[in-house]
């Protein structure tokens, strides 16, 4: 087992070819965004009346939000039940949710149309809203993800390793406030942790109960009480495959050895959670009877199939075999399928499934909107990218033979 | 590690589950707000004649900008509109068997309003009066009563780039506060529509679709006389013949768990653009779930000990690292 510390990644250069297309995607996308504030939403976006939200709820939000939940379920594996062996990708884990959850945060100010009153849910309570929750959940998750961050910043400002010029000067200060913080947070991490679990099942869940408020709009493919319960399972889904997804892509990316004596035996817990989602929409499908949906075949009926079969059942498959297990290429591509999927079910739900009663046209997102989207996304992988290079994140940095 | 696995799913299902179950007791409850006595609109619609006074009246009394078209211009009706940002309330012509008929449409007031229920900052409320209100200065524009109401009623005003709102009759509360009947009311020249307190309405409408009848039995037995009564050019009696009978069903009573305003027409609703709805109100389910979840803290304070524990418990299992 190794478990050699965390550390900064070195001797790669911040930007190659891949991250200068990076950083255009993410400039164009924040152009777009500015250009949104600045002329309004009808110019710069397809929604509506008929389709209030569209391509930055369902992705920006409640996928971003789905695919970070590889915080909480590593926190609980490698914390709550003590399984010391996964420690080496909890940091990833826990950067990836803190970044995931604060572009989340980003997103939504692109759609709220008075992004400036976004704090008013913290004075202006409505307990009967599951948005309210969910926000509420969310601004107080995102606070425990940087509690729980400090630890690692406390730990590179102990280091003696110089920081970047302009930081070197705030150090003596900086480090003062940030070893302060981490005593305290040192104190309380167990309640950190526990707070982000709880926290986690109580808006992962209600993110799902966002579209039971209108029963009569949403394709009854997807429309179930259980959506909640879907919600969350899949949640649980997928954390790993991301946190799995994630380690390769950074292997492969800063040329290091990928970490498999970690990611197969993650990989053994996926068909597990995967089954039992699978097993939960097969059962409320058969219930309400709504696989008389299915047989329309329409376009409804070919990405709800898509979305269980290419994103449940395919990699479900997959994770079950020992091969595919064991190969870095077959766990990316399962890991890649299961974080497809989520992305679709959560695109289904808050896009595909809404059918207005009187909609004249279907929406479409426009060339903004995806343009923010992916620049958002981009800007993540850069600090992400950026983090990591000067942050203990990554342990253990085996170069790949050849590597550099 | 099985168990503990297990164990761990399992806290969350049984969580979960214990939420959904609250959220089934629960479902009983009755809906919040309404007091007894709030008021509601009655719509005839088997009297509306698409004149479009009650859109002029309404555009008056809320200042909306000036449309296009002016509002005696009749070839507006020519396209099926739907209220928006600059029009609280619009009147639709539906071909019903080769015959015209008019459908106004505009908030319907719910009783137990999914959009007041879904607003995450308690910007609409639904007034003892019966009116929902929308207060822009709480508002956060997430568009999420947008994506609630059943009726699909509320617009945003997605061209204002600073300070966008959600627009929808407001069922004219300072006209009611003064004890005034809403402006598209009052200005109805056919009187089409009554204002009153709810119950009372209910009370008309059944009264009304009685008294059609009845006139139906006599005008079939006094045959053609009854019919030249009826004054030439009266659309509603449309063609000439004979008015309808009102149909036996008051629309609003228990569409989407009731609502304050209430329709009665002689053709069926559907043909007329209002939608079909199951009674339920649509907050009963979410509620119940929302406060299942909540109930006195327990499932998340649950979810937390049973989470403390497990660390505490397997915490021997640790492994020398750290
Ligand atoms: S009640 Fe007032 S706001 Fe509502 S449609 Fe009538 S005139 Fe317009
Ligand atoms: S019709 Fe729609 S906007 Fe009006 S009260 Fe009901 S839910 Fe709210
Ligand atoms: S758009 Fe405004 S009124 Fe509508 S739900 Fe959001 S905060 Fe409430």
């Amino acid at each position: 087992m190794s478990h050699s510390a965390s550390t900064p990644i070195k001797g790669v250069p911040f930007f190659t070819p891949g991250t200068l297309v990076l950083t255009a995607i993410a400039m164009a996308g924040m152009g777009l965004g500015i250009w949104r504030f600045v002329v309004g939403l009808e110019a710069t976006t397809n929604l509506d009346d008929q389709f209030p939200w569209g391509l930055w709820i369902a992705v920006d939000v409640a996928s971003g939000v789905a695919l970070a939940a590889g915080g909480f379920t590593s926190a609980g594996l490698a914390h709550v039940l003590h399984r010391g062996r996964y420690h080496p990708v909890v940091r990833a884990a826990l950067l990836t949710a803190m970044l995931g959850y604060t572009f989340v945060a980003l997103g939504l100010l692109f759609d709220l149309g008075r992004y400036y009153n976004v704090w008013h849910p913290m004075i202006m309570w409505q307990g009967n809203s599951v948005l309210f929750e969910v926000g509420m959940c969310v601004m107080a998750y995102l606070t425990v993800l940087y509690l729980e961050f400090v630890p690692i910043v406390a730990e590179r400002l102990r280091s003696p390793e110089p920081l970047p010029r302009l930081l070197q000067l705030v150090r003596k200060p900086a480090g003062a406030v940030v070893g302060l913080l981490d005593r305290i947070v040192g104190k309380i991490m167990w309640l950190l942790i526990i707070l982000g679990i709880v926290l986690s099942s109580m808006h992962q869940s209600s993110l799902g109960s966002l579209m039971l408020i209108a029963p009569s709009k949403v394709h009854p493919l997807w429309f179930t009480p259980i959506l909640p319960l879907l919600f969350l399972t899949s949640a649980v889904c997928v954390g790993f495959p991301m946190v799995i997804f994630e380690s390769l892509l950074a292997s492969r990316s800063f040329r290091l050895k990928a970490e498999m004596d970690v990611l197969s035996p993650l990989a053994r817990l996926v068909p597990i959670v995967l089954a039992l989602y699978l097993a939960m929409k097969g059962a409320d499908m058969a219930i309400r009877e709504s696989w008389r949906f299915l047989l329309p075949f329409d376009l409804p009926a070919r990405m709800f199939l898509l979305e269980v079969l290419g994103g449940v059942a395919l990699p479900l498959v997959l994770f079950l075999s020992d091969r595919v297990k064991r190969s870095q290429l077959g766990l990316f591509v399962a890991s890649s399928l299961v974080v497809g999927g989520v992305v679709l079910n959560r695109v289904n739900v808050f896009l595909v499934a809404y059918t207005p009663p009187y909609a004249a046209e279907s929406y479409f997102p426009s060339l903004a909107e995806f343009g923010v989207t992916a620049g958002l996304i981009a800007l993540l992988v850069l600090v992400y990218r950026f983090a990591v290079m000067n942050l203990p994140v990554i342990p253990g940095h085996a170069v790949e033979e050849g590597g550099r | 590690m099985g168990v503990s696995r297990r164990g761990f799913l399992g806290i969350l299902g049984g969580a979960m589950a214990g939420a959904t179950l609250a959220g089934g007791r629960a479902n009983a409850q009755p809906p919040s707000s309404t007091s007894a006595d709030s008021f509601g609109c009655l719509v005839d619609l088997s009297l509306c004649v698409g004149c479009r006074k009650c859109e002029a009246a309404c555009n008056k009394q809320n200042s909306l900008p000036q449309p296009d078209r002016p509002f005696d211009d009749m070839s507006v009706l020519d396209t099926f509109r739907r209220p928006d940002a600059d029009k609280f309330t619009v009147v639709n012509r539906h071909l019903v068997g080769g015959a015209p008929a008019y459908a106004k449409v505009q908030c319907l007031h719910c009783l137990d309003p999914a959009c007041v229920s879904a607003c995450i900052v308690g910007a609409l409320t639904k007034e003892p009066s019966g009116a929902v209100r929308y207060d822009a200065s709480k508002c956060i524009g997430c568009r999420y009563c947008m994506v609630a109401c059943p009726f699909q009623i509320p617009a945003y005003e997605y061209s204002e780039a600073l300070t966008p709102r959600v627009r929808k009759c407001e069922f004219c509360f300072e006209r009611q506060m003064e004890g005034k009947a809403p402006a598209c009311v009052s200005a109805c020249p056919k009187e089409a529509m009554a204002y009153g307190k709810r119950e009372d309405l209910l009370l008309m409408a059944r009264e009304r679709i009685r008294s059609s009848a009845a006139r139906q039995v006599t005008a079939s037995t006094e045959g053609a006389a009854d019919a030249a009564s009826t004054p030439a050019g009266d659309a509603a009696a449309g063609n000439g013949a004979a008015p309808l009978p009102l149909l036996p069903y008051i629309y609003g009573e228990r569409e989407a768990g009731g609502t304050s305003w209430l329709y009665v027409a002689s053709h069926p609703f559907e043909s007329l653009g209002l939608l079909r709805l199951p009674p339920e109100a649509p907050p009963r389910l979410t509620e119940a779930i929302q406060h299942g979840i909540f109930k006195n803290f327990v499932p998340p304070l649950g979810l937390a000990t049973l989470l403390g524990m497990a660390m505490y418990t397997l915490r021997g299992r640790k492994e020398k690292e750290q």
